[in-house]
């Protein structure tokens, strides 16, 4: 090894001719272009430009020339590995390039493997439905209004004009609790809500109450001792028959379709004077084609509940005053609709927890 | 009511050529809802004609049987006038007879279920039978197939259709009465809604119209002790009646094709007149009956052997119809034994009485009597024409049962006067919001029989056959239905702004949903439940949930009450999924159970006003509490197993993290205690509490009560009460602030006894370190040799930062002592080395 030179003053050095400069950094591309690989390539690194490569050790030497010839030789030597390093970063970002591709490559996983680990849950299609319900009339600017489901008699039929002797508490099989001079029921109707809507809010008031009825119906295809019911009840000043028929018509179009309507028939219930039973249009065969409809069975209509325009008496009970305040309410079962709306022929999958039926609507119908 | 149109075409005319459909369809839209068109002859098609048997040749047959080769005189009916060759099995019949004949190409209903039956041409018994001489089995008019139906002999001439002589060409129209619409139990009250429906009817006649006789001192002495009871008691005698006399083929049809059974002359004249007028009608086999009939209540503890056969204990409230012989009769819902019309009676003594509609209301539920004449009693039936309809049972029991009328005629007390009702002229407009003028209102009023007088305000007297038409809302609602319900508009109203749903309605769709995305399903049962079931669920006998309400009338005597837990229904569903194959399941159910507070009566309050605050406080209070409950249970893997790696299985944990989950999303953090509650297993089960209450449990499910609901071991359920979840619920959320200095994390491993709850020694580490504390975490527990017999070792990762500087050096070291110091303090721990 040299060290600097200062006895004497020679004119050339051998490594740091032109040729010799040339000769290395030949080497070394020759050999930067022949790593396949970037181990390869570091070794190659270490060779050509690394601290004890010639080129290096020939960059020493320039301190040897006279300072005439100095810069001339740094020049060179500079040049030099300029060259080899650019040309290993290339290199370099070429096989780290092609290394990355191989991994990636290596890496590939099969995507259709199944991925499901944990169950779905889902909400009962009744409580989906009800809820849909709600957020129709909420969107009219209703609100939800809601009771117990043991109630008292009083409420459940005294009230809405169902008295002890009225031949109409028959058609509502009821449960009666013990002991019977308690006077307490499994309410048969949402309606005992409506009482209690009256008794503790002043008109205007805009309700509908969905919940759940009782009645001594045995467990079958059609019937169920609970099932769902939604009430609507408004009362305001200057309530018509027509208003009911607006509501109604409204609500029937947004839950089964554009176009679809409502029929009046009169009809009879001791809470509702004048009292109609409600059809819907068909939204199957929409009363084209009945006579091969499954869903309303060839009638082009489908019954859907009942309604009316709220019988004074009952406004007195409830301490609404007839004269100046009218009302209508309407009844549909949840139940009912939804088996029509989504083509369910019995009721029964609706109570039995089989989790089949309820993952089945997920979260929304 | 089953009416046959023929019969309420006798009372009114339509215009020629409306069809029975137009009929029904105006009938529905007015109120008189279409049941069902039910024609006995619907299923025959082809030539069914009346045939006069010519020649029988009896042939005897090999299988011992003998046919009869007949020929018969069709008429033209066969195209050919030629006498038709029919092979025919039955014998009761000889030549002249005429009969129902059908010709090849008809097709008639078949029997038993086998379908139409093409009728042709075919070789039998060696002779070419080209038709047959039809049975009433065969037309679908009974089970009667022991002998072919013989015609009378003026039923017409051979060849013409024998359809209208067989009232095979009768259509019955069933329609669903209304409660309110007693009148339309009759063929009268049918037939005056055909005339104010259908457009053209006319010419009304009243079944109840007739001239009766006066009444006279010399009938059948009654005597009425209760004339709010029984208002009018009309009593006629018919004697020297046939009781062998058939009644006449019409009146069979049509009683029958009203749905009730011919018996008797006498009996079927009374149901005849009953179905015609609305108005039930008695009859007494006169010389069972001794002394004067008197009308009374009834005395607690009397009996009476009704005509069913059924021995009655009666009540004081009973109207009983009594003679010297003691009670003969239940006034109005059924008749007694011993005075019973029978096959020798030949003089009938008439009753047509009228009677309070609620006393026969309940007469007939304390006594569960559902019969025709009940349903129309307690309903309303006109009380004037009680005269009319004995007048004409007893022209009827003569005229067909070859009796004379008595001339005595019993009539006491009189019917009572309808109410004069003010009904504003304009009520029908303002209920209906179409423009009904006053004109139309009493146009339409007096149509439907109402008298009606003034203007402005009207005074409405309503017909006697409507005791339904009390207020003046009831008179709106005859106007409109005659308008039309299908005239009314449809116009939205408009609402005042709405606050949308309440804060908890929100939450119970936020609880629900958030469930549903942890993975478990929700399902809906019925709330009832039984000693069984509680039993099943391992309850002490002095467990509160035990203490159920009962009802009087359950379904079945298994599931009799209301339930105090939604557990038994959650676990037998889930027991019905595993046993469906789905054996991994997680549901859910919110319901509301029942918890009785045995607070006394729920008064029944009047009804011409409002109840006062305490009124309606005090039904509230009278019942049963009903808190929302919350329930779940899962069983079998949580996670399924595949080539990510192994299923995980449900475990207690996974119940508890339900609750914590709903918990969180309602802002709410749940903290846990060892708890030992049925259903639960004792070592496995978490008292669940927030803010310091109690708000239920969670973990394991006892193995016993596993396999009681057929679910397999291991199975875990949760039952919260989610009305306290919900009133504790974080309404504004503030907003969090937090560091963004660097973090110091420092892990210590404590050994505590086994027995120490790791919720204590994690309390303790966070009080401990005080509040430099970010975050702590349980990463691991270890039991072993290496931490010793009964000892648990705990490792706990904590995270310290303070908000507004970075920590120095110690200072995170010297929190974690102090957590760990007092945590050693609390429980006892010692910090592994």
């Amino acid at each position: 090894m040299s060290g600097p030179n200062t006895d004497y003053d020679p004119v050339e050095v051998t490594p740091l001719k032109a040729e010799q400069v040339d000769a290395m950094r030949e080497a070394a591309l020759a050999a930067i272009a022949d790593a396949t690989d970037l181990d390869g390539l570091k070794q190659v690194r270490l060779d050509h430009a690394g601290d004890r490569s010639p080129i290096a050790l020939a960059n020493r030497e320039i301190g040897a020339l006279p300072p005439q010839a100095r810069k001339d030789a740094g020049q060179r030597i500079g040049k030099a590995r300029g060259a080899i390093n650019q040309s290993l970063a290339a290199r370099q970002a070429v096989l780290e390039a092609e290394h990355e591709e191989r991994m990636l490559a290596e890496e590939g996983v099969d995507v259709s493997l199944p991925t499901t680990r944990s169950r779905r849950g889902g909400r009962h299609p009744l409580t989906l439905q009800s809820e849909l319900i709600a957020d129709l009339f909420v969107a009219m600017g209703y609100e939800v209004a809601e009771g117990p489901v043991v109630e008292a008699e009083w409420l459940n039929f005294d009230a809405l004009n169902l008295g002890r002797d009225h031949p109409a508490r028959t058609m509502q099989d009821t449960f009666w609790t013990e002991p019977a001079e308690n006077h307490v029921v499994l309410r048969t109707q949402t309606s005992p809500v409506q009482a209690r809507t009256m008794l503790t809010r002043k008109p205007p008031i805009y309700v509908v109450c969905p919940g759940r009825v009782f009645r001594t119906d045995e467990y079958d295809a059609t019937h169920s001792p609970m099932f769902h019911q939604v009430e609507g009840l408004v009362v305001d000043e200057g309530i018509t028959m027509a208003h009911l028929k607006g509501t109604l018509d409204h609500f029937a179009s947004q839950l089964f379709g554009d176009g679809i309507t409502t029929r009046f028939r009169p009809s009879y219930f001791p809470f509702t004077e004048p009292s109609a039973e409600v059809d819907v249009k068909c939204f199957v065969c929409r009363g084209i084609d009945p006579e091969s409809c499954r869903t309303c069975r060839g009638e082009g209509w489908i019954e859907w509940g009942g309604c009316g325009v709220v019988n004074p008496r009952v406004l007195i009970a409830c301490g609404v005053d007839p004269d100046v305040y009218s009302g209508f309410a309407f009844g549909m079962g949840i139940d009912r609709s939804f088996m029509f709306r989504h083509n369910l022929e019995d009721l029964r999958p609706l109570f039995e927890g089989d989790v089949r039926f309820s993952a089945a609507f997920g979260s929304e119908i | 009511m089953k009416a046959p149109l023929s019969w309420i075409l006798d009372h009114v005319d339509v215009p020629a050529g409306t069809t029975t459909d137009e009929i029904t369809d105006r009938l529905t839209l007015t109120g008189l809802k279409l049941e069902a068109i039910e024609s006995a002859g619907r299923d025959i098609t082809g030539p069914l004609v009346i045939g006069r048997v010519l020649t029988m040749e009896p042939e005897p047959q090999k299988n011992g049987k003998t046919i009869n080769w007949c020929t018969v005189d069709v008429g033209d009916a066969n195209g050919t006038g030629e006498p038709q060759g029919i092979v025919c099995g039955a014998h009761n019949f000889k030549p002249g007879d005429l009969v129902a004949t059908v010709l090849p190409g008809g097709v008639l209903p078949g029997s038993h279920g086998s379908g139409p039956v093409e009728i042709g041409a075919r070789k039998t018994y060696g002779h070419l039978s080209a038709g047959m001489i039809c049975s009433a089995q065969e037309l679908g008019l009974g089970d009667d197939h022991d002998g072919i139906i013989v015609l009378p002999a003026d039923a017409g001439e051979p060849g013409q259709d024998v359809r209208p002589v067989l009232g095979l060409d009768e259509e019955t129209i069933e329609f669903e009465i209304n409660p309110d619409r007693a009148y339309a139990l009759s063929i009268r009250g049918i037939a005056r809604e055909v005339l104010v429906s259908v457009e053209g009817a006319s010419n009304f006649r009243d079944p109840a119209v007739r001239d009766t006789p006066a009444a006279n001192a010399d009938g059948h002495s009654v005597v009425v002790d209760d004339a709010e009871g029984c208002p009018v008691f009309v009593a006629r005698r018919v004697t020297g009646f046939d009781p062998a006399a058939p009644t006449p083929d019409f009146m069979v049809q049509r009683i029958t094709a009203a749905g009730m059974r011919p018996i008797s002359l006498a009996v079927d004249i009374t149901n005849y007149v009953m179905l015609e007028t609305g108005r039930p009608i008695h009859g007494y086999d006169a010389d069972k009956l001794t002394g004067a009939i008197v009308v009374r209540r009834a005395r607690d503890g009397e009996r009476l052997t009704t005509l069913d056969g059924t021995d009655r204990t009666l009540d004081a409230g009973d109207l009983v119809v009594t003679d010297d012989s003691g009670i003969i009769g239940l006034g109005g819902v059924m008749g007694g034994e011993t005075t019973e019309m029978s096959g020798t009676t030949t003089s009938v003594l008439v009753e047509s009485a009228h009677w309070d509609a609620v006393s026969m209301f309940r007469t007939g539920r304390r006594h569960k009597i559902t019969s025709e004449a009940g349903k129309r009693n307690e309903r309303g039936v006109d009380p004037t024409i009680c005269e009319a309809a004995a007048d004409r049972v007893v022209a009827l029991l003569v005229e067909h049962g070859g009796g004379q009328a008595d001339p005595g005629v019993t009539v006491v007390g009189t019917p009572p006067a309808m109410p004069v009702i003010d009904v504003p002229g304009d009520l029908a407009a303002r209920v209906s919001g179409m423009p009904i003028t006053e004109e139309q209102s009493i146009e339409c009023l007096r149509a439907v029989g109402c008298d009606v007088d003034g203007s402005g305000t009207l005074s409405v007297t309503p017909p006697p056959w409507r005791p339904d038409l009390t207020d003046a809302q009831d008179f709106s609602e005859e106007v409109i239905r005659l308008v039309g319900y299908d005239r009314v508009p449809s116009v939205l109203p408009t609402p005042p702004s709405g606050r949308g749903l309440t804060r908890a309605q929100q939450l119970r769709r936020r609880v629900g949903r958030t469930l549903a995305g942890d993975g478990f399903v929700e399902v809906v049962t019925f709330p009832f439940v039984g000693a069984a079931d509680l039993d099943a669920l391992g309850l002490p006998a002095d467990d509160a949930r035990r203490d159920v309400l009962r009802l009087s009338n359950p379904l079945s005597a298994e599931a009799g009450s209301m339930t105090t837990t939604l557990l038994p229904g959650l676990l037998r569903a889930a027991g019905k999924n595993v046993g469906h194959g789905n054996t991994d399941v997680a549901i859910f159910e919110t319901g509301t159970v029942t918890l009785p507070r045995h607070s006394g009566p729920a008064a029944i309050l009047p009804v011409d006003r409002r109840p006062t605050d305490e009124e309606f406080a005090a039904l509230d209070a009278a019942l049963p509490a009903q808190p929302l409950h919350l329930a779940v249970v899962a069983s079998g893997e949580a996670t399924s197993g595949g080539w990510w790696g192994d299923a995980r299985p449900v475990t207690w944990a996974d119940a508890v993290e339900a609750v914590r989950s709903v918990s969180a999303a309602l802002g709410l953090e749940v903290s846990v205690s060892s708890a030992d509650r049925a259903p639960w297993h004792p070592g496995r089960c978490a008292e669940l509490s927030v803010d310091g209450a109690v708000i239920g449990h969670a973990g394991e499910v006892h193995p016993t009560v596993c396999q009681a609901f057929g679910l397999p071991k291991r199975a875990v359920a949760a039952e919260v009460d989610l009305d306290l979840l919900l009133e504790r619920a974080v309404h504004l959320r503030q907003a969090p602030t937090f560091s963004s200095y660097p973090v110091a994390k420092e892990d210590v491993a404590l050994v505590v006894d086994t027995s120490v709850p790791a919720a204590d020694v994690e309390a303790a580490l966070r009080e401990g370190a005080g509040e430099l504390l970010e975050s702590i975490r349980l990463f691991d527990v270890y039991t072993g040799d290496q931490v010793g017999e009964g000892k648990k070792s705990l490792a706990y990762a904590l995270r310290f930062r303070a908000l507004d500087r970075t920590l120095k050096e110690g200072e995170a070291a010297a929190a974690r002592d102090a957590a760990v110091a007092l945590a050693a303090e609390r429980t006892g721990a010692v910090q592994r080395a």
